[in-house]
C-alpha cells in the first residue's frame, strides 16, 4: 500500500498482461485508501463539529480566535476549523485562601498546611499595631467573556487585589476592633470593595463571599491577649462575689428589720391596751366606791389584811401601854426568819 | 520525463500552503498584531480578532497581549517620614495602549517589566518617604461614632491622618503614568499589597502590644476590685440603713404607746388620787409582803384594837 504504483517495475518473467493485471489492483487498492481517508476526513469534520457542555460550564465559541458568542449547556454545534470552543465553569464556586492552605480535604476532616503564611496575613492595624489575619474568598466567573480576554492572569490578579483590600480596610480600624466586634463589618466591606474592583479591573468575577478565618495578635502577644480575657473574667468575678455577700446579708437584715418593727408594733398594742384595761377597771371601781366611801375602804383594808396575815412568818402583838418591854423580847427567833427573809418589811396602816 | 510531473506536484502544493500560512495570520480575542517588514513596523496595528492577510515571507506579525498584566513589585525595604522602616510589597495592572510605541522602545514585556520596576519601586520609595506611616496604612478618617468600642476601657483612638494610603497611591499611579506615557503602556492601577514592620520594629512594636494589654488587664483587675469594694461599702450602708430605720420606727411606735398609756392612766386616775392611791398601796401589800416578812403589830391598830376591849 505504501508503494506508489508509478515505482512499480514490471519483474522479470511475467508478461505484460500480467503486469497490466497487477497494476489495475493496485489501483484499485489505492482507490480503497482514498476511500478510507476520506471517510476518516468526515469522521473527524463530525467529531469536530460537536461538543459537549456541561451543566456547570458554558462554552465561548471563537471564529479563528475572534469571539463569536456563548453557548449554554448541552450538546452543541460548531463549524469544524473554523470555530473552536473554550469551556468556562461559571456556575462552579471557587475559593482561594489567604494566610494558610487546606492540603487535603477528605471525609469530614481538612488537613492544614502547617507552615505559617505569615507574609499574606501579618499585617498592620490603623493604630499601628500587628494583627494576623487569614480569611478565604468564595468567587464565581460571572462573565466569561471578560475573564477570558480582559485580564491575564485573573487567579494572581484576584489574590493581589483581596490581599490590597483586606490591608485598607483593617488599615482603617484598631486592632481590637479587627481582633474582636468587628468582624463582620470588616466581612462585608471587603466584599464590597473587592467587589468594586472586580468591576473597576473588568476579571468577570463576582464575589460570593469573604469570611475571616482566624484572627490573631502576633504570636509573641498572644500571651497578653489571654490576659485581659483573664482579667476581664476575674472582675466579673469579684464584682458577682461582693454581689453574692450583699445578697446574703441584706435581705435578712430586711427581714429582721420588719421584725423589730412588728415587735414594737406588739408592745404598743399591748401598752395601750392594757392602760385601757387599767383604766376602766379604775373608773368602774371607783364609781362603786363613790357611794359608800368609808365603808368600802375598810372592806378593802381588812380584805387585804385577811390576805396577808397567814401568809407572813412573824407576827407579834403589843400591847399599846407595853411599848417599854421591846429589849426584852426574845428576837433570836425572829432575828432568825429575817435574816433568812428577804427584808424586813413593816407595816403600819 | 513521465516522473517529472509526478515530482513537481506535492512540491507545488508545499509552496502553496507554505504562502497561504504565511501570509495569513490570525489575531486572538486577546491579542493585538504588528506588521513588520524586515523589522521595520509598517501600517497600523491591527486590533480586531479574526484572520488577517500580510505580504508572505517579507513581513512579520508581532504578538502582543491586549488585556489588562499584571506587574508585582518585590517587596521592598523603606523608611517613612518618621523614620519607620517598613517592608513595601506592592502590585500593579498595566496594558500595552500603542503597540507601536511598545514595540519601538520595550521590544517585549521583558522590558516593560524591567522599566517598570525602575519607574514604580522609586515612585513607592519617593512617596512613602514623604509620608507618616499611619499615612500609608490609613485610607480614611472614621468618625468616632462609627468605630465600634469593644468595652470601655479601650482608649486607643486613630490618630486623624491628612492623605491617606489611596491619596498616596494614587499620587504614585499618577507619577508613574507620566513616565510610562511615552513607552507605549497605561497603568490602570497601583496598590500596596502588603506593608509590614522590618523584624525589628516588629519585636517593638509587639513590645508596645504587651505592654497595652497589661495596661488594660491591670485596669480590668483594679476595676474588679474597685467595684466589689464599692458593692461591699454598699452592703455596709444598706445594713446600717435598715437596722437603724427599723430601730428608729420602733422605738417611736413604743414611745407613742407609752405617751398613750400616760395619758390614759393620767385620765382615770385623776378622777380620785387619793382612792389610787390607796388601792394601789393595798394591791403592793398584797403582792410583796410573805412569809419571809415579820409583823409588830400594837392593840391600837385597826385590826386588832378588838383584841383589847369591844367595842
Amino acid at each position: 500500500m505504501n508503494r506508489s504504483p508509478f515505482e512499480e517495475r514490471p519483474p522479470f518473467g511475467e508478461s505484460i498482461d500480467e503486469y497490466i493485471n497487477r497494476l489495475r489492483n493496485v489501483r484499485f487498492r489505492g482507490k480503497s485508501f482514498l476511500r478510507l481517508a476520506g471517510v476518516l476526513l468526515i469522521l473527524i469534520l463530525l467529531f469536530g463539529s460537536f461538543y459537549q457542555i456541561q451543566p456547570e460550564q458554558v462554552g465561548v465559541v471563537l471564529q479563528f480566535g475572534r469571539f463569536s458568542r456563548t453557548t449554554e449547556p448541552g450538546l452543541r454545534f460548531k463549524i469544524p476549523i473554523v470555530e473552536s470552543v473554550i469551556k468556562v465553569p461559571v456556575q462552579r464556586q471557587l475559593k482561594q485562601e489567604f494566610g494558610f492552605r487546606t492540603i487535603e480535604t477528605s471525609g469530614l476532616r481538612s488537613e492544614y498546611s502547617d507552615r505559617a503564611y505569615l507574609e499574606e496575613s501579618s499585617m498592620l492595624t490603623g493604630d499601628l499595631n500587628v494583627a494576623v489575619v487569614e480569611w478565604i474568598v468564595q468567587y464565581r466567573v460571572s462573565d466569561p467573556y471578560l475573564y477570558l480576554f480582559k485580564v491575564r492572569n485573573v487567579e494572581d490578579t484576584f489574590r493581589f487585589m483581596n490581599e490590597a483590600v483586606v490591608r485598607e480596610v483593617v488599615g482603617d480600624r484598631t486592632v481590637t476592633e479587627v481582633l474582636t466586634v468587628g468582624r463582620q463589618e470588616i466581612e462585608t466591606t471587603v466584599q464590597q470593595r473587592l467587589q468594586e474592583l472586580c468591576n473597576q479591573y473588568q476579571s468577570g468575577i463576582t464575589v460570593d463571599q469573604v469570611v475571616l478565618q482566624n484572627v490573631n495578635p502576633p504570636d509573641p502577644v498572644k500571651p497578653s491577649w489571654d490576659e485581659v480575657n483573664q482579667a476581664q473574667q476575674q472582675k466579673d468575678r469579684l464584682i458577682n462575689e461582693a454581689r453574692a455577700e450583699y445578697n446574703q446579708v441584706v435581705p435578712r437584715a430586711k427581714g429582721e428589720a420588719q421584725q423589730t418593727i412588728l415587735q414594737a408594733e406588739g408592745f404598743a398594742l399591748d401598752r395601750v391596751n392594757r392602760a385601757q384595761g387599767d383604766g376602766t377597771r379604775f373608773k368602774a371601781l371607783h364609781d362603786a366606791y363613790r357611794r359608800a366611801p368609808e365603808v368600802t375602804r375598810k372592806r378593802m383594808y381588812l380584805e387585804t389584811m385577811q390576805q396577808i396575815l397567814p401568809r407572813v412568818g412573824g407576827k407579834l402583838i403589843l400591847d399599846e401601854g407595853a411599848k417599854g418591854v421591846m429589849p426584852l423580847l426574845p428576837l433570836e427567833n425572829l432575828q432568825k426568819t429575817i435574816s433568812t427573809g428577804a427584808g424586813r418589811k413593816e407595816v403600819t396602816p | 520525463m513521465k516522473r517529472f510531473p509526478g515530482f513537481l506536484l506535492p512540491a507545488l502544493i508545499l509552496v502553496g500552503l507554505l504562502t497561504v500560512s504565511s501570509s495569513v495570520y490570525k489575531v486572538g480575542e486577546s491579542e493585538q498584531v504588528i506588521i513588520t517588514q524586515f523589522g521595520e513596523p509598517v501600517g497600523t496595528p491591527v486590533l480586531r480578532p479574526g484572520l488577517h492577510v500580510k505580504v508572505p515571507f517579507i513581513q512579520t506579525a508581532n504578538y502582543f497581549d491586549k488585556r489588562f498584566l499584571e506587574w508585582s513589585g518585590e517587596a521592598t525595604q523603606m523608611p517613612t517620614k518618621d523614620k519607620r522602616f517598613i517592608w513595601v510589597d506592592s502590585y500593579a495592572r498595566w496594558r500595552i495602549s500603542d503597540p507601536l510605541k511598545f514595540f519601538q522602545r520595550l521590544r517585549d514585556e521583558h522590558g516593560a517589566d524591567s522599566r517598570l520596576d525602575d519607574i514604580l519601586d522609586g515612585e513607592t520609595r519617593t512617596a512613602v518617604a514623604r509620608y507618616d506611616l499611619v499615612e500609608v496604612v490609613r485610607s480614611s478618617n472614621r468618625s468616632a461614632e462609627s468605630i465600634p468600642i469593644a468595652s470601655e476601657e479601650e482608649t486607643e483612638i486613630l490618630t486623624p491622618i491628612e492623605k491617606g494610603r489611596r491619596a498616596i497611591t494614587e499620587e504614585i499611579l499618577k507619577r508613574a503614568s507620566e513616565r510610562a506615557s511615552d513607552l507605549g503602556i497605561e497603568l490602570m492601577d497601583y496598590r500596596m499589597k502588603r506593608i509590614n514592620y522590618v523584624d525589628e520594629v516588629q519585636k517593638d512594636v509587639c513590645a508596645r502590644m504587651i505592654a497595652e494589654r497589661k495596661r488594660i488587664a491591670e485596669r480590668f483587675r483594679s476595676e474588679g476590685e474597685g467595684e466589689a469594694a464599692r458593692i461591699r461599702g454598699e452592703r455596709e450602708r444598706d445594713l446600717k440603713q435598715i437596722q437603724s430605720e427599723a430601730y428608729r420606727t420602733a422605738q417611736e411606735l413604743r414611745g407613742k404607746a407609752d405617751a398613750s398609756a400616760t395619758q390614759i392612766y393620767a385620765d382615770a386616775y385623776n378622777r380620785d388620787a387619793a382612792f389610787y392611791t390607796f388601792m394601789k398601796s393595798l394591791e403592793t401589800y398584797e403582792q410583796t409582803l410573805d412569809e419571809s416578812s415579820t409583823f409588830i403589830l400594837t392593840t391600837d391598830s385597826e385590826l386588832f384594837r378588838y383584841l383589847k376591849k369591844t367595842p
